[in-house]
């Protein structure tokens, strides 16, 4: 009799209210639906699953998934944005490929483009060895002072990047020789400690009074001078540098003069030319100029 | 407030409406001081809102020379001389808390003002049913109209009513946009269907909600979406100028002959004639001699319509007038009525607005048009150079809210034969270096500073920066840390 739909439903006495027909303990509920609004809007998003399942990617399969009817996923919306990135960043390439430094510097726009990728490219290519902002490390040079081993011209800069110091590899890198004059025996143990203190001497650094600068300076003169200068002054055509400043590559204690002068100094920087595009090398060339001591 | 309606038992889902169901309401047309009151607002109030755009302020050259414009391509919000950069929006929460305690206040004085002549719903919807009566006629035309059946004459009224309607929508979109570019130029670029698709949505979004929100919801929107007549509720109090049936005097209600025959058997009467004209005229359709409620506006057409009959009458008016619960109930115990503007609550209220509005005032009025903030470099921290010297290299912003190019001179203060190096500047005779900053934008420059050894003590040093234009005088001093090994 319940399930006949004709029946009309029983009404609540007190509040005139038809009840559900539910009943639990006595207790009736009393039938008060859903606003039709809201039950409507409850819908709409129903159908609005539906369509999005059909035109959308929703379905988990074993090894995929159904793709939908408008062939969307993310990854090829990324890869849209990301081409129109590269047809932005090509167009700028070409900007910076056909200006000379004095251009690039000249040209606010130009010289912005140039930072922010020779910024990236140093993050991801030179920052291992000579740290964030270029601050360098023992053997690492700091590139944000004023202090050039073979330069710091933007073409000396460029040339450094693109072939390398050391680099065998390459046949235009750069090439000095400190030798060991300690391993070879070249120079003799007291030789070597008193070249030791007479360089010191000349970077106003604290000497042995014991010191006897006069042989030193001999020695220098003999084995040193032809690199370094006769006055210790480096010379960047050969990648000498000067041992009269307060910047030492490998720290300015006696105990590192002396290996320096016993086992040699040869450390090696890759040639980044044929890794790094011509375009990314300039950029970063002037980024490095831009650290604070570029000239 | 309409009187909430009785459970409808339902016998079938079908008969179930969409909403609870709500009696539609039809104002009567009513004329009178309150009447005229609120179409001059309604005036001034539209005249504001769709010429504002236009109007013009020349601020200088490549600066927009609209009055009024939320710029956001450029990120500044020009009104009139004021100009204000995203960084300092914080003036819009002062107008906020501006704009709640004057509404308190407001509503401590005179209640619901905002609600019954101000408030754009209020406005919108009185503009609605002026066109509606245009079309349909006054109260008892339009109930008979939506008896009757369709007709082409209905059709034609409701047509004629709807499309105005929407016209009226879409002015009131269209002119919001206006707000946000070159008024002009974008009414030119949307006639000739030349503007960008933002502003065809916006008016569409404007012009849709104002046609539901005006025509058909109307006083809904009162009762059921706006927070306002909640919170009034719980902030007003016996004090408040509030419309209000004066129940002292209209009690016990009465015809005209029955109050003529009591008055002169010297019995009480009434001069409410329970004539519904206050019911009538109403637009969220309450009875005010119900008292103070949810649904009441405040918008006084009421005093208006029972100032009428009391006339026709021969009874003074304001038997519905703007009064206090306090003032109503000293009458009706024979005491002297008082009315207390002044009162600890309007106090409070006028001194937090007079505190807040001045602290906004002075703030606009002392702010700085030249700014600058200094950002050290963390990598490296210092760097030693060839002489020994150290130096720390900071990012310099200068910030120029002036409307003209500004040529601004940078000098520093330290330890001993502090040096600075500032990229990009041009050197002026007395070596201070020069940074020229265009107009209405900010500047970044790399500062290096190099400081000798020996006047640096180890870890922190203290290191000044002073910007100061050369013509206008203004200067910034920002002092930093200098760091050495």
């Amino acid at each position: 009799m319940a399930d006949d739909k004709h029946t009309p439903p029983e009404v609540d006495r007190l509040t005139g209210i038809a009840t559900t027909g539910h009943e639990w303990d006595g207790i009736k509920e009393l039938n008060t639906p859903l606003p039709r609004w809201w039950l409507w809007t409850f819908y709409a998003t129903i159908i609005w699953a539906i369509g999005y399942m059909v035109f959308y990617p929703a379905i988990p399969l074993i090894s995929s998934h159904t793709v939908g009817l408008l062939g969307h996923t993310n990854r090829a919306a990324v890869q849209v944005e990301l081409a129109k990135l590269e047809t932005q960043r090509t167009i700028q390439a070409a900007g910076l490929a056909n200006a000379s430094f004095e251009q690039i510097k000249a040209n606010p726009d130009l010289n912005r483009i140039a930072l922010a990728r020779g910024k990236a490219a140093f993050g991801d290519n030179c920052m291992g060895c000579h740290g964030a902002g270029g601050m360098g490390f023992v053997g690492y040079p700091n590139l944000a002072d004023d202090d050039w081993i073979w330069g710091g011209k933007p073409e000396q800069i460029q040339q450094t990047i693109l072939h390398g110091i050391r680099w065998e590899q390459s046949t235009d890198t750069r090439v000095g020789n400190m030798p060991a004059f300690g391993r070879t025996g070249m120079l003799k143990r007291d030789e070597i400690a008193e070249s030791v203190e007479y360089v010191r001497s000349l970077a106003g650094l604290d000497v042995e009074k014991s010191a006897n600068l006069a042989k030193g300076k001999e020695v220098f003169a003999a084995n040193c001078a032809s690199c370094h200068g006769d006055e210790g002054k480096g010379n960047q055509e050969l990648g000498a540098p000067s041992l009269t400043d307060a910047i030492w590559l490998y720290g300015n204690s006696r105990a590192a003069m002396t290996e320096g002068l016993v086992n040699g100094r040869a450390g090696a920087m890759p040639s980044w030319s044929g890794r790094l595009d011509p375009v990314t090398i300039k950029a970063l060339t002037v980024y490095v100029g831009s650290l604070g001591g570029g000239q | 407030m309409t009187q909430p309606s009785a459970p409808v038992p339902y016998t079938d889902d079908d008969d179930i409406p969409l909403f609870a169901p709500t009696p539609k309401v039809y104002p009567q047309k009513v004329s009178g001081t309150y009447r005229r009151i609120k179409w001059g607002l309604l005036i001034v109030g539209m005249a504001i809102y769709y010429l504002l755009p236009f109007v013009r302020w020349d601020r200088g050259p490549n600066l927009p020379d609209q009055a009024v414009l939320v710029d956001f391509e450029r990120r500044r919000f020009y009104f009139f001389f004021i100009e204000l950069w995203p960084q300092e929006v914080y003036y819009f929460t002062g107008l906020l808390i501006l704009a709640a305690i004057i509404l308190f206040l407001m509503n401590a004085l005179a209640g619901r003002v905002w609600c019954g002549y101000l408030c754009p719903q209020t406005v919108w919807t009185d503009l609605f049913l002026r066109v509606e009566r245009f079309f349909e006629g006054d109260r008892r035309d339009r109930i008979k109209l939506d008896d009757a059946p369709w007709t082409a004459d209905k059709v034609a009224r409701k047509a004629g009513k709807h499309f105005v309607w929407l016209m009226i929508a879409w002015w009131t979109g269209g002119a919001w946009v206006l707000y946000f570019a070159d008024a002009p130029t974008l009414v030119r670029d949307l006639a000739t269907f030349q503007a960008p698709f933002t502003a065809y949505v916006w008016i569409g979004i404007l012009t849709t909600t104002t046609y539901i929100l005006a025509g058909h919801l109307r006083e809904q929107v009162c009762l059921h979406m706006c927070p306002w007549p909640r919170i009034q509720a719980a902030l007003t109090d016996e004090h408040a100028l509030n419309v209000s049936y004066r129940y002292d005097r209209g009690e016990p209600r009465m015809s005209v002959k029955d109050a003529k025959r009591a008055r002169e058997a010297e019995q009480p009467a009434g001069d409410c004639i329970d004539c519904h004209q206050c019911v009538a005229v109403c637009p969220t359709g309450v009875d005010i001699r119900q008292g103070s409620q949810l649904g009441c506006i405040q918008c006084g057409l009421c005093i208006d319509a029972c100032d009428t009959v009391m006339t026709k009458i021969g009874r003074p008016t304001r038997l519905i007038a703007y009064d206090t619960d306090e003032a109503i109930m000293a009458r009706e115990v024979g005491q002297t009525p008082t009315y207390k503007p002044i009162r600890a609550r309007t106090m409070l209220y006028a001194a937090v607005i007079a505190l807040v509005g001045g602290a906004m005032v002075y703030q606009l009025a002392t702010r700085a048009f030249l700014g600058m903030n200094l950002i050290h470099d963390r990598t490296p921290l210092f760097v030693t150079l060839r002489d020994g010297s150290i130096r720390n290299t900071y990012t310099v912003r200068l910030i120029n809210k002036r409307t003209e190019s500004r040529q601004i001179a940078l000098t520093i203060d330290g330890p001993t034969s502090v040096a600075m190096d500032v990229q990009g500047a041009t050197p002026t005779s007395d070596w201070r270096p020069i940074v020229s900053v265009d107009p209405d934008t900010t500047r970044e420059i790399r500062v290096l500073v190099t400081i000798p050894r020996s006047s640096l003590q180890s870890g922190t040093n203290m290191i000044r920066i002073k910007a100061s234009d050369l013509f206008a005088g203004e200067t910034v001093t920002i002092a930093e840390n200098f760091f050495a090994p």
